[in-house]
């Protein structure tokens, strides 16, 4: 079944959307509102994490054998000054635009399974996923005039 | 006239209790320089204090061009008469330590006095290279919650139009911002929504982290006459200290900081429980309520009593009041605005009384508190984070409106995003992308959190820093030129109070030296900029304060804030008018919404919304697709845990405020002897519990740190929650504000002042005793 794969990969890309938010968060402390933040929306990805579990276990999770062409990748290290920061956080934006279409996914595979347990799942993490994607689009809107013209 | 020494033993002054849907009795109050009788004053000229936002009508009195003091207004809205402590006395300020010359740094790195034209040259000289070098984007101004709607709307043209920068706020940013942003959440728009008449006419009052009593004693004088009356309201205090207010209330809530939503969702779910929901006003005029009551539902009393450390009954007492009240009305201020989850928590409140339908009939209202006399009017004429007159930057049309009204290209006006907020204006200075920073009437060296960072700031190189205040200032000594200011009194102008009551302040005497207003400052500085219109016209072609008036009330008209047919002839003749003033409501409105329709239509809110949890702006289609159509919008999150923390190094959470006898960073109460006098430096509140395992008794001086810094002070035992500790923010010397730290809320970006974890331990001399029993003179 697919759904074991889109699973890990859900899993997968969640830890590293919640490891690359602290890293931002510490890495970039000085912007305050990023460090504040970015703790907290990391630890909303662990707890998105700890909602997949039970899927996880009944479905079990398995990774794909098929070459990666586009790796959810973590940001690894981070850049530095406003321009820096403005490529970080459209990173951590592709990576939750990512996340948030894996989950999308998953929510068409449970309705599709009639997975209660799974919609309720869904339910929980889409909006939250939305509004992560929605706070670094206006962060970043915000930050790119001065970092690119200014 | 009452005893002119009666307001420094007793803020509050005599009592005129009367019942409930009465009028609020008159009591003028007066205070004279010695000797002089109210039969020898000259003139008296027309104004409003300006040291809270309670905006009291007063006439200053004056002999030969001096200032020689002031009487209420009896026929005045707001006081009736009345003046407090800073309204009595603060006019004393106005002839000491004045700034009369303009200062210059040479090359030597002094500051020396210079003429205007010396010092203008200077400014524009570096403006313009900056500009032509790097654009609008290099400049940044930081203004004050004390100039005239006159200034700002002036400035906001400067900036918007001429110069093309968005980088504008106020240090209204720290008092007020969240007023706005919780108003603009769940009504679509900023506007008070209440008025102070509603005091009259309640039966439950509510205080959300408002000490009134220190912040508006006016304003709590005309509570306790209800209070001492037939027929008393109910009062709640919601406050970590047992302040005056807490003293008087039926229910005192002495939360834990940081847990205001908890709070505040817990009283929602309570109503909800309690079936107080008027669910046919809910359905007709809102949206959101069952997304309300699914994020309030975990909220039971048990839970919230232990996230706030308050006992239960007392969540549900209170939340029976408010469920109860025929028409309750609500207040809330600082101990909610510079918090964790400030608008999340300020929203809560709007909710209550939307979810009861309680809004916009008298004595049922919300009244959001602003903190500076003049806020109103730097968040409606867009000097700070706003566009003028309630406009969304996010509205191509609004901003086409702007245009046409300045005669300009609209893309010459910055809204690709909202204009930029203090702490990230300070942030790019910090990071050398804004290089020229204009402050006006406010000491950011004071008054901004993480203090050692600002002055950093201030003093780069890479900054070039214009200041103008009336008085030398911490900041004064950063910049690299000071204008001396004309002060209240020495120029004319209007502003607005926390109930959209506008005065009318008139100029009673002229500035000394060379001081000049504000606004012919900023004039000056665009005349010599050169900037135009489309036509050609000087930008801004206005030149007198009725001139930049009459411009600024046209820029208001058909928005929320509509002022277009208010005149100086008619303040002239009534003592405070609430706006709207429009040609269908000459002479004012008292309360918004009164039919219960919102500004949240999509072509006319002043905002499309945010997450109150991130501050993720909500876009155009997305606002189009909730249909609110004139509907208040209710929104909750989940409380989170705040930053800042205590933790084991520093395990105390610390509360920064008010007292009475100050304002702001005290550059004009501490030059008034009265008050002065009886809070001349900074003290420590702790309570006996703390104070008792740290080892010290009242008059003990103690040392408080955080990681960012420490200061020293005498402490006070009070009735603050334990694990709680209390500083006054006014003193420069023991600032407060070298502890706090650099946090903001995610929609209002007001900075979190309330929530520093620090240590406190006791200072001794070599000696072995404490430098406070040396200084015996301490308490």
């Amino acid at each position: 079944m697919g759904l074991t794969v889109y699973l890990g990969m859900l899993h997968a890309a969640e830890r590293t959307l919640a490891e690359s938010w602290r890293l931002v968060a510490d890495g970039h402390a000085a912007e305050a509102d990023l460090h504040h933040l970015g703790h907290l929306l990391g630890d909303r990805a662990d707890a998105r994490v700890a909602r997949l579990a039970p899927l996880t276990e009944r479905y079990g999770e398995r990774y794909d054998d098929e070459p990666e062409r586009l790796e959810a990748e973590g940001l690894g290290s981070l850049r530095e000054g406003p321009l820096g920061l403005l490529r970080d956080l459209q990173d951590l934006y592709l990576l939750a635009s990512f996340v948030a279409m894996t989950w999308d996914l998953v929510g068409q595979a449970a309705q599709a399974t009639r997975d209660r347990e799974a919609l309720d799942a869904v339910a929980y993490a889409r909006p939250q996923v939305r509004n992560q994607m929605g706070f670094l689009r206006t962060r970043l809107e915000q930050a790119a005039p001065q970092a690119l013209a200014g | 006239m009452t005893d002119q020494d009666d307001r420094i033993r007793d803020p509050w002054g005599p009592r005129t209790p009367h019942a409930a849907g009465t009028a609020w009795p008159e009591r003028v109050d007066q205070h004279l320089r010695d000797g002089v009788r109210a039969e020898d004053v000259q003139r008296w000229v027309r104004s409003a204090c300006v040291l809270c936002s309670n905006g009291c009508g007063l006439d200053i009195g004056v002999i030969d061009d001096e200032i020689v003091g002031v009487r209420g207004r009896a026929d005045d809205r707001v006081n009736r008469g009345r003046l407090g402590p800073k309204g009595l006395y603060g006019w004393k300020a106005t002839d000491r330590d004045r700034l009369t010359k303009p200062l210059l740094r040479d090359d030597d790195g002094h500051l020396v006095e210079v003429d205007h034209d010396t010092a203008m040259r200077a400014v524009v000289e570096r403006s313009r290279s900056l500009l032509e070098r790097r654009g609008g984007l290099s400049h940044g101004f930081y203004t004050s919650g004390q100039l005239m709607a006159e200034e700002y709307y002036t400035l906001g043209v400067i900036g918007k139009a001429g110069l093309g920068t968005p980088h504008m706020d106020g240090n209204t940013r720290l008092c007020t911002a969240t007023a706005a942003a919780s108003m603009k959440e769940s009504f679509g728009a900023d506007g008070q929504p209440g008025s102070y008449d509603d005091i009259e006419h309640c039966d439950a009052l509510f205080l959300f982290g408002h000490n009134v009593a220190e912040t508006q004693t006016v304003l709590w004088a005309r509570m306790l006459d209800r209070l001492d009356g037939p027929d008393p309201p109910a009062l709640v205090c919601v406050d970590p200290r047992r302040t005056e207010v807490a003293r008087r209330a039926t229910v005192h809530l002495p939360v834990r900081p940081g847990t205001n939503v908890a709070l505040v969702n817990g009283l929602t779910r309570a109503l909800i429980h309690r079936g107080a929901v008027d669910h046919d006003w809910v359905r007709a005029h809102t949206i959101g309520h069952d997304e309300l009551a699914a994020v309030v539902e975990p909220y039971d009393p048990a839970r919230v009593g232990e996230i706030c450390g308050i006992d239960p009954a007392d969540l549900q007492a209170a939340a029976d009041l408010f469920a109860d009240a025929r028409a309750p009305l609500s207040t809330v201020l600082q101990g909610f605005y510079q918090s964790h989850q400030a608008t999340a928590a300020a929203v809560g409140v709007n909710n209550l009384h939307l979810l009861r339908g309680m809004i916009g009939r008298p004595g049922a209202g919300v009244l959001q508190m602003n903190g500076q006399p003049t806020a109103q009017n730097n968040r409606e004429c867009g000097a700070d984070g706003d566009l003028p007159g309630f406009r969304n930057w996010d509205n191509e049309a609004h901003v086409d409106e702007l245009a046409e009204l300045w005669d300009v290209d609209p893309i010459t006006i910055p809204h690709w995003s909202p204009p930029t907020h203090a702490m990230q204006l300070f942030r790019y200075a910090e990071q050398g992308s804004i290089n020229f920073l204009w402050i006006a009437g406010t000491n950011p060296a004071v008054s901004m959190p993480d203090l050692g960072r600002i002055r950093k700031i201030l003093s780069s190189e890479d900054v070039f820093v214009v200041v103008s205040d009336a008085y030398p200032t911490e900041t004064t000594a950063l910049a690299d030129v000071v204008f001396p200011a004309a002060l209240w009194g020495e120029r004319t102008g209007t502003f607005t109070n926390a109930d959209r009551t506008v005065h009318l302040s008139e100029q009673a005497v002229d500035p000394p030296g060379e001081a000049r207003s504000d606004l012919d400052l900023w004039l000056d500085y665009a005349r010599r900029m050169d900037f135009r219109t489309r036509s050609g016209r000087p930008l801004p072609w206005w030149r007198t304060p009725e001139e930049a008036f009459t411009e600024w009330v046209r820029a208001s008209r058909g928005r929320p804030c509509d002022q277009s047919a208010l005149t100086y002839e008619l303040l002239r003749h009534h003592s405070g008018i609430q706006w709207p003033v429009t040609e269908e409501a000459p002479t004012g409105t008292a309360r918004l919404y009164t039919d219960a329709v919102f500004t949240t239509d999509t072509d006319r809110c002043e905002t499309y919304g945010h997450d109150l949890l991130t501050g993720a702006t909500v876009t155009r289609e997305q606002h189009r697709a909730l249909r609110a159509d004139g509907r208040a919008l209710l929104k909750a999150v989940e409380h989170t845990p705040p930053p800042g923390s205590p933790d084991t190094d520093f395990p105390l959470r610390l509360i920064t405020g008010r007292t009475v006898q100050h304002f702001h960073t005290r550059t004009k109460t501490g030059r008034v002897p009265e008050l002065e006098r009886s809070a001349p430096r900074a003290w420590v509140e702790l309570s006996a519990d703390d104070a008792g395992r740290i080892g010290v008794v009242a008059g003990d001086a103690v040392r408080v740190s955080s990681p960012r810094g420490c200061i020293e002070a005498p402490v006070r035992i009070t009735e603050v929650r334990p694990g709680t500790v209390f500083v006054p923010f006014h003193y420069g010397e023991q600032a407060a504000n070298e502890l706090t730290l650099t946090a903001w809320d995610p929609v209002s970006k007001q900075p979190q002042l309330k929530l520093t974890g620090v240590r406190v331990d006791p200072v001794t001399t070599p000696a072995g005793t404490s430098t406070a029993q040396q200084e015996a003179a301490w308490d």
